[in-house]
Formats: structure tokens, sequence, C-alpha cells
């Protein structure tokens, strides 16, 4: 059984649709990956699965007494709010010292925990994030550009850090990411999203599918090419009616790629 | 009996709201809200003179108002106006108001100085035993949510994820801090309640590793200004709302300044 079953989700913000009729499951310790442009509607599609926000239409189903451990884009914490990492860990729910310290080395962040949250380096702090998702023995991780703000050798361990707890849990990953060199490989699953799902599969499957190329140019070799994004491959499920929204611009070009750390719209 | 020592009975007032402050105006410092209870506390002002005309209890018309006047500004807050903005015309024109519709009671003449800054020498039996049962059901109820507060104060998203709802939780420091004003009013007067959530909650952050001693700190703080700031007006004949803050603010500079000193030590 899915742990996961999102069926025709729509998501709208103030008149702007964000996704539209979106459709995927997750299955046990699976590593699903999403890739997808600025604005395509990510953070919208985990936001929507951790109940955040409200679907203007379709359905989210979470298995019963499925346990989400969600690893934020980024986190802020003011500055006046005093805070150890082992406190932040137990966060809503108090836990023991050795499940703390359990969680924090599954993370590759053994011995921090009585460390302020606002001494740590960017790599610690994400990676004591993932630990906090892990404390609830999770049965899928959610993690959205969990390695933003990492450098490429950061992400590239962070990212073998989630496949060590995949392996090792059994929990199954559902993560956004940027990085197409560095997830491709370690994907059991990409889902490229536009708006919509433009296609899915192996990572094989989906970086020669056109859907694909047409937003991220050929290859994934090009980590640091800002791709030009020609957006007007025909979609096999035509979701666009007459006179509604159209999700996104069909004939717009911009630059986008691994690399391009823009912000996203306020969500 | 000792209660009849008005001295005893001012302290015990001030002590009582210096306790339900503490806490409350932690979350209010952390969330960044210090103008959000500055607005409320000024709309009390137009509780006061309203409950004076349909001559009702004054704790209930201010809580009434400072309610009414917490739940529009939440509301207000998710739909885009400009915070800053609306808080400086909804606190402005609530404090005008109120002050329009207490000069229309000419029949009995009232003492607006006495709810404008507090008139904590002339609390009563009866107005202790309010003050308290207010400030035990703030403590309760912040006690109660503390852990759901304190995840939703770090992200919305993580209360989410947890089955938390963080909607609720704003309701419920709304509600506390409409509380908080309604019990402080006679004690330290509108303009200063504000003074009495942020400042002994400012102060303790240089001396908190954790939120939960950062509150306790608070509370400590709090209350040491309410008794010594009596005790100065006492010596000092000055009003003793205004040299409550006085010492409050005293200590947060010493606070800081230890602070500051202990960094550069350990530098």
């Amino acid at each position: 059984m899915s742990l996961l079953q999102v069926e025709q989700l729509s998501v709208r913000y103030a008149g702007r649709t964000a996704l539209s009729n979106v459709s995927l499951r997750v299955e046990p310790s699976e590593i699903v990956t999403i890739v997808g442009p600025n604005g395509s509607g990510k953070t919208s599609l985990l936001r929507a699965i951790i109940g955040a926000v409200r679907p203007s239409a379709g359905r989210v189903t979470r298995s019963r007494g499925l346990k989400i451990g969600y690893v934020p884009q980024r986190l802020h914490i003011d500055p006046t709010l005093p805070m150890d990492v082992a406190r932040f860990l137990q966060l809503p729910r108090r836990v023991n010292d050795k499940l703390i310290e359990k969680a924090l080395s599954d993370a590759g962040v053994p011995d921090l925990s009585s460390r302020q949250m606002s001494q740590l380096s960017g790599g610690q702090f994400q990676r004591v994030l993932l630990a906090r998702a892990l404390l609830g023995g999770p049965d899928v991780l959610l993690l959205d550009e969990a390695t933003q703000g990492l450098d490429q050798q950061g992400s590239a361990a962070f990212y073998q850090q989630i496949e060590k707890v995949r392996n090792n849990t059994e929990c199954a990953v559902l993560m956004i990411s940027h990085e197409l060199h560095v997830v491709m490989s370690a994907s059991d699953r990409v889902i490229c999203l536009n708006g919509h799902v433009c296609c899915q599969g192996t990572p094989a499957v989906v970086a020669s599918a056109p859907e694909y190329r047409a937003l991220f140019g050929s290859g994934t070799h090009g980590a640091l090419a800002l791709y030009r994004h020609e957006h007007d491959h025909h979609h096999h499920d035509d979701h666009l009616n007459e006179g509604e929204a159209t999700p996104h611009d069909q004939n717009h070009a911009h630059p986008h790629g691994p690399d391009t750390q823009q912000n996203y719209p306020p969500q | 009996m000792i209660l009849d020592d008005f001295m005893v009975r001012a302290a015990l007032a001030g002590v009582g709201v210096a306790l339900a402050a503490a806490p409350l105006g932690c979350f209010v410092v952390w969330r960044r809200m210090a103008y959000f209870g500055d607005a409320t506390a000024h709309a009390a002002i137009l509780g006061v003179a309203l409950s004076l005309a349909l001559s009702i209890s004054v704790f209930a018309g201010a809580m009434a108002i400072a309610l009414l006047m917490a739940l529009t500004v939440s509301l207000l807050a998710g739909k885009g106006y400009a915070m800053d903005t609306l808080l400086g015309v909804l606190a402005h024109s609530a404090l005008a108001f109120g002050l329009v519709a207490a000069s229309f009671l000419s029949g009995i003449r009232i003492d607006l100085m006495a709810y404008l800054f507090g008139d904590i020498l002339a609390v009563s039996h009866n107005d202790l035993v309010i003050i308290w049962s207010g400030v035990a059901l703030v403590i309760t109820l912040i006690t109660w949510r503390w852990s759901a507060l304190l995840t939703a104060t770090l992200s919305e998203d993580f209360a989410y994820a947890s089955g938390l709802n963080p909607r609720r939780e704003q309701l419920v420091l709304t509600v506390a801090l409409a509380l908080v004003v309604a019990v402080a009013i006679k004690v330290i007067g509108v303009l200063l309640i504000a003074a009495m959530l942020i400042i002994p909650s400012a102060a303790a952050r240089p001396l908190s590793g954790s939120p939960e001693r950062m509150a306790i700190v608070a509370a400590i703080i709090g209350a040491l200004s309410a008794v010594l700031g009596l005790r100065a007006a006492f010596v000092l004949d000055t009003p003793a709302g205004p040299t409550i803050v006085c010492v409050a603010a005293l200590i947060f500079a010493a606070s800081h300044l230890a602070g500051l000193l202990l960094k550069a030590r350990m530098a």
C-alpha cells in the first residue's frame, strides 16, 4: 500500500494557480525526487502534503498512522529565542536523551546536543533539521531543498546521508532539489513538476524525456549552465480548460538551473 | 489582616501581573508582536469608557474590547495588509476613540490618568481576586500549550507537520494577551502594559540558554521590578506604574551590559 497518495491535487494562492491536477504516490522505502523550475509549485506540493495549505481541488491521502519527518527549505530562528539543539529536537514532544543522541548520529552530527542553534554552521544546521525529522521514526521524510546554502561538497555529503538513512531505517523519502546532477543518481524515481506533472519515472527515463529536456536542457551534466526554458511541449493530460487560469505561462523563456538560488514567491 | 495594607495589596497585584506577563511577553518578543501588544492594550481604554458608560465591570469591558482588537488584527494579518501601518492605525485610533468616548461621560468624574498610567495603590480586595484569577488562567493556558506554542513560533510548517494547528495556537496567545491587558490596566495602565510584556523578557534574554529559562528569568525580573518600583515610588513620591517600568528598564540595561562583558571575556 502507498504511504502517500496525491490525487488530482490543485492549489491556488490569491487567484494564481500554483498546482493543477497533480497526482503521485510514494511507496515504502523509495526515494522520490521532485525537480522543476522556480515557481513550479514544488514547495506548495510538500506544504499541501503536510496540511499547511488547503487544496482547492483533489486530495492527499496518508496511510493510517503515517509518521512524517519534515525538513523545511529554510528555518529562521529569531535571535531573541534561546534554543539549544537538544531542546529544538524535542519540539513538540519530549523524548529521552538516548533517542536524541541516536537521531543526531544518524544525521551525521553527534555531540552537538548542547550547542545553541545560533552557533551552528549552515551544514550542521541542516543536519540538525534532518535529525529532528528522524527523531519520531518517520515512515516518510519530506525534504524541501534541504541543502540550500550548502556548497556542492556539503550537499553531496548530505544526500549520501539521506541514502544511508533510507538504507538503515527503510523510511521513504520525498524530496525537492535543484541539484539535478547529485540527486538523479540517488533517486529511485524522479517527478518533473512545472505546475503540473510534466513527466515521471526512473532517473534514466526522465532524463531522456522530451518534457524534462524542455525544462532543463539535454543532460544533467551542465551544472553551471543556465538553462533556457522554452516551454512549448505538448501535455499528455490536457488540464487547461478554456477560460481557466493557466498554471504557468506557456510561451515564456527564463533562465533557471541548478544554481539559480532565487527566492520563492511568498507562500 | 495583612491585606489591609494598601502597599501589600499593590505589591501582590504588581507581582501577579508580572508573573502572567513574563511567559506571554516572551512569545511577544520571539514572534515580534510588540506593536500587536501595544494595539491591544491601547484598545482597552475604549473598553474602559464603554464599561463605565454601561456600568459594567471595567475588567470585563477592557477584556472584551482588547480581545476584539486582537482578533481583528490576527484576522487582517493574513490578508496581506502592511502590518506596521495597520497596527499604527488601529492602536492610535482605538486610544483616541477611547479618550473621546470617556469625555462624554460627564455624569461621573472619572480620572483617566488612573487608566492610562494605572493606579496600583488603589487596588482593592476585589481587584486582587480578579487579577490573580486572570493571572492563574493565563499561566495555566500558556503552560498547557507551551510546546505547541513554541513549535508554531519556530515554524508554522513544523506545527502542521506535527499535526498541530498554528492558527489555534495564535488564538491562545490572543486570548492570553487580552486577559493580561484586562488585569494589568489597574496596575500599570494601558500606555505601559506593553512595557511589562517586553522589557522583562528582553532583559532575560542574555541570561537564558533555553526558552523555559527565559520565561522564568523574565518572571523573576518582572516581579523584582514591581516590588522595587513600588518601594522607589513610595520613597521618591513618584507615580507607581511608570516607576515599575523604569526599574525594569534599568535591569534590562544591566543584563545586556553583563551579557556584553561576558561575551568579551569569553572571546
